[in-house]
C-alpha cells in the first residue's frame, strides 16, 4: 500500500525539478539576452507611460469632473450623457463626416488618375512629377491654412476673383458653413493628392505585365483589364488608403482652427471632432467631459473603419 | 497618330495636376513680396512685387521669429536623433537576434500602432503636467522617441540588408553587441534610416495640436505655434504673415528636395508593406 504512495512522490519531486530547471533554463536564456530586451525596452517603457496608461486613465477621467486645476468630483455618466445631447457635439461629427466624404472621394480619384498617368509606358520626367505632386505633403497645415484662407477669402479672395472673371458675383466662402467645409476640404484634397497617387502607382507597377499580356492574347480590350486586372490587384492597397484617408478624415483640426478658430467660424461650419474636443478640454478647461470625447470619437472611428473595410471588402465579393 | 494624341492628353494632365499642386508654393511666394492692400486687390497681382524685405524685416520685429525657428530646428533635430538611435537598435536587435518571447513582443509593437492618439490627449497633458513637462521641450521629444513604425521600418530592412554571416563575422573578432550594432549594423542601415529620419523630422517640424497644448511661453514657441498666434494676431498686416509663413516653409522643401527622390519610393514601399 506505501508502495504506490511511494512511487507518486518520486514521480512528484521529478517533475517539480524537471520544472525548476526549465524555469531556470527560461530565466538563464532571458538573463543570457539581457542586452537584447535592455535595446527593444526603450519602446515599451514609453509605450506604457505615454501609450496605454493614459487610455487607461482617460478612461478614469471621462467619469470625472475636473477643470485640470480644482478637485476632481465623480461624475458617472453625466459626462457621456450631456456629449451625446449636446448639439454641438453632433454637428461637429457630422461636419467631420461631411468634410471627409468632401475630401477624400475626389483625392483617391484624381489619386489614381495621376498614378494611372504616370504608370504609362511611355510616360517621361517621372521623378520630377512625382517630386511635384508629393511636395504639398510635407508643407505644414499651418502654412497650408494661411495660404488657402487668401484664396477662399469672403471679398477680395482668388476664387472670388475666377468667379467675377464669369461674370458670377463673389461669395462669402468663409461666412458660410459650406463654404467653410469646402475650403477645408480643397486643403485636404490638395496636400494628400500626390500622397496617395504615389501609393497607388507603387501598387500599378507591382501588378505583374504578364497579367496584361495574357488578357491581350485572350482578347480583353483595355476596359476589360482594367476591371478583371487593375482594380482586383489594387484593391488592398485601395483599401489601406481608404482606411488611412478615414483615420486621417476623423482627426481634421489644424486646418479648421488656423483657418476660422476655435469656434469652427461664424456658422461652426468649420468645427471637427478633434477642434470640438480641443476646444471643450484646453479652452474651456472641461477634462473629465474632453475625455469622454475622446471615447466617444474612438467608437466612431472604429464603427468608420468596420463599416469602410465591408464596404472595399462587400465589393470585391460582388465581383469575383 | 493616335498614340501621340494621347501622348498629348497624358501630358497635359499631368502637367495641370502638376500646377495645382504646386501653384500655392508661387502663390505663396508672391504673395509675401507685396503689401496687404496689393494682396486684396482686383485684379489679384500674380507677380512678385516690391516689399518682401520690408514684410520680412516686420516679422522679425513682431515676433521672435529667429527663435522660433531655433526652438523648432531644436526639436525636430532632437526627436529625429533619438528615434533613429533608438529605433535602429530596437529593430536590428528584432532582425537578427533570437530571444524568449521576442514573436509576442513583435506581435505586441504592432498592436500599439492601433491605439488611437486622440483619446490619450487629454490624459497625456495631465501626465506632462504631473511631470512638469508642460511648457518644455521634454513633452515633445521623449513621449515619442521611440515608436511603432520605425522598429518596424529598421526591422524590415535589416533583415534582408545585415548579412548574419558579418554578424558571425564580427563575433569571432571579438565584436560585444553593441558594437555589432555600432560598427556593423549601422553602416548597413543608412539608406533606411535616412528615410526614418527625413521622415521623423519632417513630422517633428511641421507638428501643431501637441505643441499649441504643451507650449505657454511665447520664447519656446516652435514655427507651427508663432505662426499660428502670427495669423491670430495681425489680421490687419496679412502681407507680414505670408512672409513669416514663406519663410516657414522654405527649409522643409529644401530638406525635401534633398532626399525627395528615396523618400517617394520608400513611403510607397512602406504603405505596400504595410
Amino acid at each position: 500500500m506505501a508502495q504506490p504512495l511511494q512511487n507518486r512522490t518520486q514521480f512528484d519531486s521529478g517533475s517539480s525539478m524537471q520544472l525548476s530547471e526549465r524555469k531556470r533554463g527560461l530565466a538563464s536564456e532571458i538573463w543570457k539576452h539581457r542586452k537584447q530586451y535592455l535595446a527593444i525596452s526603450p519602446f515599451y517603457i514609453l509605450f506604457a507611460v505615454f501609450g496605454l496608461f493614459p487610455i487607461l486613465f482617460s478612461m478614469y477621467l471621462s467619469f470625472q469632473r475636473w477643470d485640470g486645476i480644482g478637485v476632481m468630483t465623480y461624475n458617472g455618466l453625466n459626462n457621456y450623457q450631456f456629449m451625446v445631447t449636446d448639439p454641438e457635439f453632433w454637428k461637429a461629427v457630422g461636419n467631420t463626416i461631411l468634410i471627409w466624404i468632401y475630401s477624400s472621394i475626389p483625392m483617391l480619384f484624381f489619386a489614381l488618375i495621376i498614378a494611372f498617368l504616370l504608370n504609362a509606358s511611355f510616360t517621361r520626367f517621372r521623378t520630377f512629377f512625382r517630386i511635384g505632386y508629393f511636395l504639398p505633403n510635407v508643407t505644414s497645415l499651418v502654412a497650408v491654412a494661411i495660404v488657402f484662407s487668401t484664396v477662399f477669402s469672403n471679398n477680395y479672395g482668388l476664387l472670388n476673383y475666377f468667379l467675377s472673371l464669369f461674370g458670377l458675383s463673389p461669395v462669402e466662402w468663409l461666412n458660410k458653413t459650406w463654404g467653410i467645409q469646402l475650403a477645408v476640404s480643397v486643403m485636404v484634397i490638395w496636400r494628400w493628392v500626390g500622397y496617395n497617387a504615389i501609393i497607388y502607382l507603387a501598387g500599378l507597377q507591382s501588378i505583374p505585365t504578364v497579367l496584361y499580356e495574357a488578357a491581350k492574347i485572350d482578347g480583353a480590350t483595355g476596359i476589360q483589364s482594367f476591371f478583371r486586372i487593375t482594380i482586383p490587384n489594387l484593391r488592398p492597397i485601395i483599401l489601406f488608403t481608404v482606411i488611412t484617408s478615414t483615420i486621417g478624415g476623423m482627426q481634421i483640426f489644424t486646418e479648421s482652427q488656423v483657418l476660422v478658430g476655435n469656434d469652427g467660424g461664424v456658422s461652426g461650419g468649420g468645427l471637427t471632432i478633434v477642434l470640438y474636443l480641443y476646444r471643450e478640454a484646453f479652452v474651456n478647461n472641461y477634462f473629465g467631459y474632453g475625455s469622454a470625447v475622446g471615447w466617444g470619437m474612438f467608437i466612431l472611428i472604429a464603427l468608420f473603419s468596420v463599416f469602410n473595410w465591408r464596404i472595399v471588402q462587400g465589393g470585391g465579393a460582388k465581383d469575383e | 497618330m493616335v498614340k501621340r494624341k494621347s501622348a498629348l492628353l497624358l501630358y497635359l494632365g499631368l502637367i495641370i495636376g502638376l500646377v495645382v499642386s504646386v501653384f500655392p508654393f508661387y502663390w505663396l511666394a508672391v504673395m509675401a513680396t507685396r503689401t496687404t492692400a496689393e494682396i486684396y486687390s482686383f485684379p489679384p497681382k500674380f507677380w512678385f512685387g516690391t516689399h518682401f524685405i520690408s514684410n520680412i524685416t516686420r516679422v522679425f520685429d513682431n515676433v521672435d521669429f529667429f527663435g522660433a525657428f531655433l526652438n523648432s530646428l531644436f526639436v525636430a533635430s532632437c526627436s529625429t536623433l533619438l528615434v533613429l538611435f533608438f529605433d535602429s537598435l530596437a529593430g536590428f536587435t528584432f532582425a537578427k537576434f533570437s530571444f524568449p518571447g521576442k514573436k509576442w513582443l513583435f506581435v505586441l509593437l504592432l498592436a500599439t500602432m492601433m491605439a488611437p492618439s486622440q483619446l490619450s490627449l487629454v490624459p497625456s497633458f495631465v501626465i506632462m503636467a504631473k511631470f512638469g513637462w508642460v511648457g518644455s521641450f521634454k513633452a515633445l521629444i521623449i513621449p515619442g522617441m521611440a515608436n511603432a513604425f520605425g522598429i518596424f521600418w529598421i526591422r524590415q530592412y535589416a533583415q534582408e540588408a545585415v548579412p548574419s554571416e558579418l554578424l558571425d563575422a564580427g563575433r569571432i573578432d571579438g565584436c560585444g553587441y553593441f558594437r555589432l550594432y555600432w560598427n556593423v549594423a549601422i553602416p548597413i542601415l543608412r539608406p533606411a534610416l535616412s528615410f526614418l529620419g527625413a521622415f521623423t523630422f519632417i513630422g517633428s517640424w511641421n507638428d501643431y495640436l501637441w505643441p499649441l497644448i504643451i507650449l505657454n511661453d511665447e520664447s519656446k514657441f516652435t514655427l507651427q505655434v508663432a505662426l499660428s498666434s502670427l495669423n491670430g494676431i495681425y489680421v490687419t498686416d496679412y502681407a507680414m504673415v505670408v512672409a513669416g509663413t514663406l519663410l516657414a516653409v522654405i527649409p522643409l522643401i529644401v530638406l525635401f528636395l534633398f532626399v525627395s527622390k528615396q523618400f517617394i519610393s520608400d513611403i510607397a514601399a512602406g504603405a505596400i508593406k504595410s
